[in-house]
């Protein structure tokens, strides 16, 4: 196993094509997808795959997203693996088809490259799309980079496939500045991408016609709600099974997932939560804020459902302010899905910090590290002795008022 | 095939389901089944054949069924029948499987049309089946694109200014045969002979088959459950729904009345047309009739009749 590690290449990809080579690796026995930017290079490159003979994949080029999911979850319970790819209206479209993969517990991987949803129409990225789909019962996983996202689309297979866990996943990059930028990816040699993901197995596939099976079916009062009970179980499983997947990922690869990145956090009194990209911008704000003496750090979710709430409140309990840095709005008054996320969980830290939450970069809109430096000194002063009060929990950072 | 050997073969569609006393599509599905030789994998849009017969923990279905949503069953078979090819090409599965595809009319004509005309299109080798109740039966008797001009429906009520439903139903048939896939047929289930045959043909070709067969709901078109087939078959006498098939672009007539009869005489065996006798409404019937003749006169040109 350790061989791979060392037989690693080394190539400049786009997120995209990060995606597209991990896909390839993984080789999986049908592909139904339809383009929409900033997903569709994945499709393109996937279709010369095809084209070139270099995977085994039937590709179904579908006349919607909507079809895309409702062939990626046929194909999957038929006994295939099958992966779909979109973005922002594309997964709008899908809405429906993604709550019925979850409940009919297909294991679906689906990169999902981030974009703001219309209206007005905007092609860049924010995380709009796939926050609206965090209750859909998918697994989400998010990427700061590349790596990551190649990294976590082939651990997503095995998350999903697990038989504790039988959830779609869907595994996330920034629009445009992952997925178009380009950057260095360490990538496994094919076999063993192969040998980690092995064989597809689905307990009730379709194409077992000796043993039918009725998938899909009506279950009313008296039935329906055990069927969601055992969802949200498997849930809960799923959290063991993204760190066991994680550890078994390290030894082939050695990079080391978690359920989320600590990042200065030792001895942080004050810190920002963040998700995908502004990870990267953030670090480097922090690294130079340390050189000043700052006691700052950040937290990068990586997994975003199943929420971990515990592990979480453990690792922030005792900070003295924290900021949350959310690229999508809920709408709701009470601030962006990932603050609400972490406040949920803080409530029963014995020490809680205070929280604030700042939505920036909505529909591309750039997050410099500028921003993120006037957002962390704005942390710091909350959690100073001196400051009375809060003021406004929920700021809108980057933005012309 | 002659009906006792056809009673004899092996039913993948069991008694016991919830559909109500006479209704039509339980004979449509026994019959495509059975003229099925393959094990078979069936997908259902939702409505009333997938909620009258999948009520957990319970099945009708002695074959492997899927129920994913209400507009995608060809979308959802798309995927099972690509799955089928890629395992087949990997030697991983050396069955032949059928694939089957059913949707109501609503489910067909409406809101599944697009899903339906993308799976011909890429040429799925999958019969879809429309079981044609002329109406969108499990939320309650609202009209579709394929309720007949007139009709009394929950969203097209017969009233003082409405006399049900304005539009003539479309002709999907004819769309699908325009999308050139080796086959497409128009059945009814009261005519199970011709339907048999339709589905044999259908379940040979070397691509996709749609067929669309008015299958009577006693519910919605308010007729007895024992004149289930008795109306489904007027319905064919009098043109309203001729039997053909197009196959590899050639139309054909499978079934020609003696006699036609008048629409009129079809439409008083339905309580859904009772406003229609109620009060003067002889204009609109005689252009009902006009369009039926019109139609048919069109189908006999296309079958070089
Ligand atoms: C997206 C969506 N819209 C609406 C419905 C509600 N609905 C379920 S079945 C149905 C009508 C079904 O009509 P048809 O396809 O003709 O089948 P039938 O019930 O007549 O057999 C409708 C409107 C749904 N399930 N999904
Ligand atoms: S409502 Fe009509 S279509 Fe539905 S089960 Fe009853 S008779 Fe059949
Ligand atoms: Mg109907």
């Amino acid at each position: 196993m350790a061989v791979a590690v060392e037989t690693q290449k080394t190539a400049a990809l786009t997120g995209n094509e990060a995606a597209a080579q991990a896909m390839r690796q993984i080789n999986p026995d049908v592909v139904a997808a339809y383009p929409i930017t900033p997903q569709t290079e994945i499709v393109q490159l996937f279709s010369t795959f095809v084209s070139d003979g270099l995977v085994k994949t039937e590709f179904v080029a579908v006349e919607s997203e909507h079809s895309a999911m409702s062939a990626t979850v046929g194909a999957a319970a038929a006994g295939a693996r099958a992966m779909t790819a979109t973005s922002s209206q594309g997964l709008a479209l899908m809405w429906e088809m993604l709550y019925i993969a979850a409940g009919m517990r297909v294991p679906v991987v689906m990169p999902m490259v981030n974009r703001a949803l219309s209206s007005p129409i905007n092609i860049h990225c924010d995380h709009s799309d796939s926050m609206g789909a965090r209750d859909s019962g998918w697994l989400q996983i998010y990427s700061e980079n590349a790596q990551e996202m190649y990294d976590n689309l082939i651990q997503a297979v095995r998350i999903a496939e697990h038989p504790d866990v039988l959830l779609p996943v869907m595994v996330t990059m920034d629009g445009f500045i992952i997925s178009h930028g380009m950057e260095n990816v360490e990538l496994l040699p094919d076999r063993a991408v192969q040998d980690f993901v092995g064989e597809y197995h689905f307990p009730y596939p379709l194409l077992d016609v000796e043993h039918p099976k009725t998938l899909g079916p009506l279950a009313l009062q008296d039935f329906y709600f055990e069927f969601k009970r055992q969802q949200a179980e498997a849930v809960h499983r799923a959290k063991n099974v993204i760190l066991a997947v994680a550890e078994e990922y390290a030894r082939i690869s050695g990079r080391r997932y978690g359920f989320f990145e600590a990042y200065q956090m030792d001895d942080a009194e004050y810190a920002v939560v963040v998700l995908g990209s502004t990870a990267g911008t953030a670090k480097y704000v922090i690294d130079q804020l340390r050189q000043a003496g700052e006691k700052c750090g950040l937290v990068k979710i990586r997994v975003f459902r199943p929420f971990p709430g515990p592990e979480l409140s453990e690792l922030l309990s005792g900070l003295k302010a924290l900021g949350i840095l959310d690229r999508a709005d809920t709408f709701s008054t009470q601030g962006g899905p990932l603050y609400l996320e972490v406040k949920a969980a803080l409530y029963h830290a014995l020490k809680r910090p205070k929280c604030i939450n700042y939505i920036y970069g909505l529909g591309g809109r750039d997050i410099d590290p500028e921003l993120i430096r006037q957002a962390l000194m704005e942390i710091k002063d909350l959690g100073s002795e001196q400051a009375d009060g809060v003021g406004p929990i929920v700021r809108y950072l980057g933005v012309r008022e | 095939m002659a009906l006792p050997d056809l009673a004899k073969k092996p039913q993948r569609f069991t008694g016991g389901h919830r559909a109500c006393a006479g209704c039509g599509f339980p004979v449509t599905i026994k019959i495509i089944l059975q003229a099925a030789e393959n094990p078979v994998v069936v997908g259902c849009a939702t409505g009333c054949m997938e909620v009258t017969s999948t009520i957990y923990p319970y099945t009708a279905w002695r074959c492997s069924f899927i129920h994913t949503a209400f507009e995608n069953a060809a979308a959802t078979m798309s995927g099972v029948e690509a799955a089928y090819r890629s395992l087949k090409r990997q030697g991983k599965i050396d069955k032949d499987i059928d694939f089957i595809a059913f949707g109501g009319d609503g489910g067909t004509y409406d809101i599944g049309l697009q899903a339906l005309s993308g799976a011909m299109e890429r040429g799925h080798k999958l019969v879809y089946v429309c079981y044609n109740n002329q109406g969108y039966m499990n939320t309650g008797i609202q009209r579709s694109s394929a309720t007949p001009r007139g009709a009394n429906t929950t969203t097209t009520p017969a009233g003082t200014h409405l006399p049900g439903k304005p539009q003539y139903p479309k002709d999907l048939t004819a769309i699908m045969a325009a999308h050139g896939i080796p086959y497409a047929a128009q059945a009814s289930m009261s005519h199970w002979n011709d339907l048999y045959r339709k589905a044999q043909k259908a379940f040979a070709v070397d691509g996709p088959a749609f067929l669309n067969v008015l299958s009577t709901c006693r519910l919605g078109w308010a007729t007895a459950p024992e004149d289930t087939v008795d109306v489904a078959e007027g319905a064919v006498q009098c043109n309203v729904w001729p039997l053909f098939e197009v196959e590899n672009g050639k139309w054909k007539l499978t079934f020609k009345p003696k006699k036609p009869l008048p629409v009129a005489d079809w439409m008083k065996q339905q309580g859904r047309f009772k406003h229609l006798f109620q009060s003067d409404n002889t204009e609109l019937l005689e252009s009902i009739q006009r369009q039926v003749d019109e139609d048919w006169q069109r189908l006999l040109e296309l079958c070089g009749e």
